[in-house]
């Protein structure tokens, strides 16, 4: 019983990290309708800026978490000003062909810089073993993840529903033009929102390195789950999302240890049976977009 | 009336062989002559350019915007493979075909779930369903080799006269001949009312299925096709190179195959042979360059492309060919250039 707790127990983990991870890639993708396949590399970029800080510069972990999140979201803001915003008018295939190649781009470019081995962050003490909590093991760090996830996950619903910025964002979103005539600048809106969801995936990046491995080949290994977290929970809320990479996150942890034999694919199976079902997201908007 | 046959009569016009694409044909032979000893690398490009031009069956002609049709060449590349290992079909000609079928097979089952849904949904169902068969492959390691990949294939000797030699000169016009049937199938496809009546629904499904065409039947015909297309293009690698393993199935493959295809022009039969080409020659310049990071720029290729435009790229890169073909033939440029790509 335990060990089904600790078991569960780490699936929320993965599945929280899975949303700071993608939650980003849920407003380009669902809601800028921006086919961004290159999500992942952001999320690599603030993994290795953290793994340097820790290892090389010897900052503490908790100092670098949040260079990790500027650094990323400097680098989104630079290359949507640079290049995304050229595409957002394009072809579907157009935004596919210009991501995997910044995929490819980003592969080889960390290679070259740092090497093709995996990276491991040097933790501090505390963050090390695991506790006791009635008789179910639970590891701090994924206590740590789960704490600062769900923090976020709360503030992001708060600024999303609450804030002005929130109601500008959700305007921009469903009707631009609309928006633009009542005075919403909306690429502005689009710049903002890119460059702060790549600065989460940049803080997801960060804390995956421990859990996840960090390599250069981490955008084309995990492209497909950031997908499915954003095909499968849908657009029209940040709670679909969130619901799909905790659903995805207990099921492979719990895949991979009851089943170790099945592999993989039961998560592939069920995101096609879950999109032939509901094409636009278990939690989508029924009306196609 | 007078509309219906202006149709019919351009659609014939443009159906017309042409001097430039005999030329064309020609040039891919003469290599096989010119170029003795690099039989291996052209029949790698001679491959690459049927497995785009399955592609481009679905992604210029029908639309379908796919992520994952690497799937179809895994699945030829192992049936291929393991008809050989067996021993149950011998003669590799018989042994293409049925590979190929076995793709279509898995094609047409697939079909169903690419025609529903929007493009995103479609890029996620076709990336899903090759991952899907990559992990398959790895957990059935009895049957496929798993990561090891199946191993010990010997291959018969063609129609049991030609027996496949270490020099790859066999393979290499063993490849040629295949290509060159199944382009002039492709050839008379695209230029069937089918075919027209494809190019309708990728760029209008609505009205397409608004004037009586059944739109999803199109789709599902026509990726079928593909999956044939490509299934052929697997076993002809599993062929010629006697190996099948896991990453014929790679996520890489066909996302290379894209950048072929968008290299050569969607849209027009030439476009992923053209692309086969210029892919494998920019291979391996930057192989030359840096071994270990081309992946670099390959990437940096595709972003150029796309914020560059590609129908400009093209009409830069016609621009010559059409030139000097102006002053040979004395009319209009032949050359065709793509149709810009719906969607």
């Amino acid at each position: 019983m335990a060990s089904v707790l600790t078991n569960l127990f780490d699936g929320v983990a993965y599945g929280m990290l899975l949303f700071v991870l993608a939650c980003g890639l849920a407003v380009t993708l669902g809601l800028m309708n921006f086919v961004n396949l290159a999500h992942g590399a952001f999320a690599m970029a603030g993994g290795y800026v953290c793994a340097v800080l820790v290892n090389n510069s010897g900052w503490p972990f908790f100092a670098a978490l949040p260079l990790a999140f500027v650094a990323s979201a400097a680098i989104g803001i630079l290359l949507e000003r640079l290049l995304y915003r050229h595409l957002y008018a394009g072809s579907h295939l157009d935004q596919v062909l210009f991501s995997i190649g910044l995929v490819f781009m980003s592969v080889a470019g960390v290679d070259f810089i740092m090497g093709s081995s995996r990276v491991f962050m040097k933790l501090p003490a505390a963050l090390e073993g695991q506790i006791d909590l009635f008789g179910v093991g639970i590891g701090r760090y994924r206590l740590m993840i789960v704490v600062i996830c769900g923090l976020l996950t709360v503030a992001l619903q708060l600024i999303l529903a609450k804030t002005r910025f929130g109601s500008r964002l959700r305007a921009a979103v469903d009707d631009p033009r609309a928006a633009i005539g009542l005075g919403i600048n909306v690429p502005q809106v689009f710049a903002f929102t890119f460059a702060f969801g790549c600065g989460l995936a940049g803080l997801g990046g960060a804390l995956s390195a421990e859990i996840l491995g960090l390599d250069p080949y981490f955008p084309l290994k995990f492209m497909i789950y950031f997908l499915i977290v954003v095909t499968v929970g849908g657009s029209s809320s940040i709670t679909g999302p969130f619901l799909a990479s905790l659903l995805l996150g207990i099921a492979d942890v719990a895949g991979k240890y009851y089943f170790p034999k099945v592999g993989p694919f039961v998560i592939y199976t069920v995101m096609i049976v879950i999109l032939i079902w509901r094409p636009n997201g278990l939690f989508g908007r029924t009306a196609a977009r | 009336m007078t509309a219906l046959s202006d149709v019919s009569s351009h659609a014939m016009a443009s159906a017309r062989w042409r001097i430039s694409e005999a030329v064309f044909w020609v040039m891919a032979l003469a290599c096989a002559f010119l170029f003795p000893s690099r039989y291996l690398i052209m029949t790698d490009i001679v491959r690459l350019a049927l497995f785009a031009l399955s592609l481009d069956l679905i992604l210029g002609y029908a639309g379908i915007v796919s992520l994952g049709h690497a799937a179809f060449f895994g699945v030829g590349a192992y049936s291929a493979g393991l008809l050989a290992l067996h021993g149950i079909i011998n003669e590799p000609v018989v042994a293409l075909v049925a590979a190929g079928l076995v793709a279509a097979v898995v094609g047409f089952l697939t079909s169903f779930l690419v025609i529903r849904g929007v493009d995103l949904t479609r890029l996620m169902v076709t990336l899903g369903i090759a991952l899907l068969l990559e992990a398959l492959a790895e957990r059935f390691s009895a049957i496929t080799g798993g990561t090891d990949g199946l191993q010990g294939i010997e291959m018969q000797p063609i129609l049991g006269l030609f027996a496949f030699d270490m020099f790859g000169k066999t393979g290499f016009f063993y490849s040629l001949i295949v290509l060159f049937v199944l382009f002039l199938l492709a050839r008379r496809i695209v230029h069937s009312p089918f075919g027209l009546s494809l190019r309708a629904i990728r760029n209008n499904p609505l009205r397409a299925a608004a004037i009586g065409m059944p739109v999803n039947r199109r789709l599902i015909a026509v990726y079928t096709l593909a999956a044939f297309y490509a299934g052929i293009a697997g076993a002809l690698f599993t062929q010629t190179t006697a190996l099948a393993s896991l990453d014929v199935f790679a996520f890489e493959r066909s996302a290379d195959l894209m950048l072929v295809l968008v290299i050569g022009g969607t849209g027009y039969l030439y476009g992923g042979l053209i692309g086969a080409v210029v892919f494998k020659m920019l291979q391996e310049l930057f192989q030359n360059l840096t071994p270990q990071y081309w992946l670099f720029w390959i990437g940096l290729v595709l972003v150029v492309i796309v914020l560059v435009g590609r129908a400009r790229l093209h009409r830069w890169v016609l621009f010559v060919p059409n030139l000097i073909i102006r002053q040979f033939a004395g009319r209009k440029a032949v050359v065709a250039v793509p149709e810009s790509d719906a969607s």
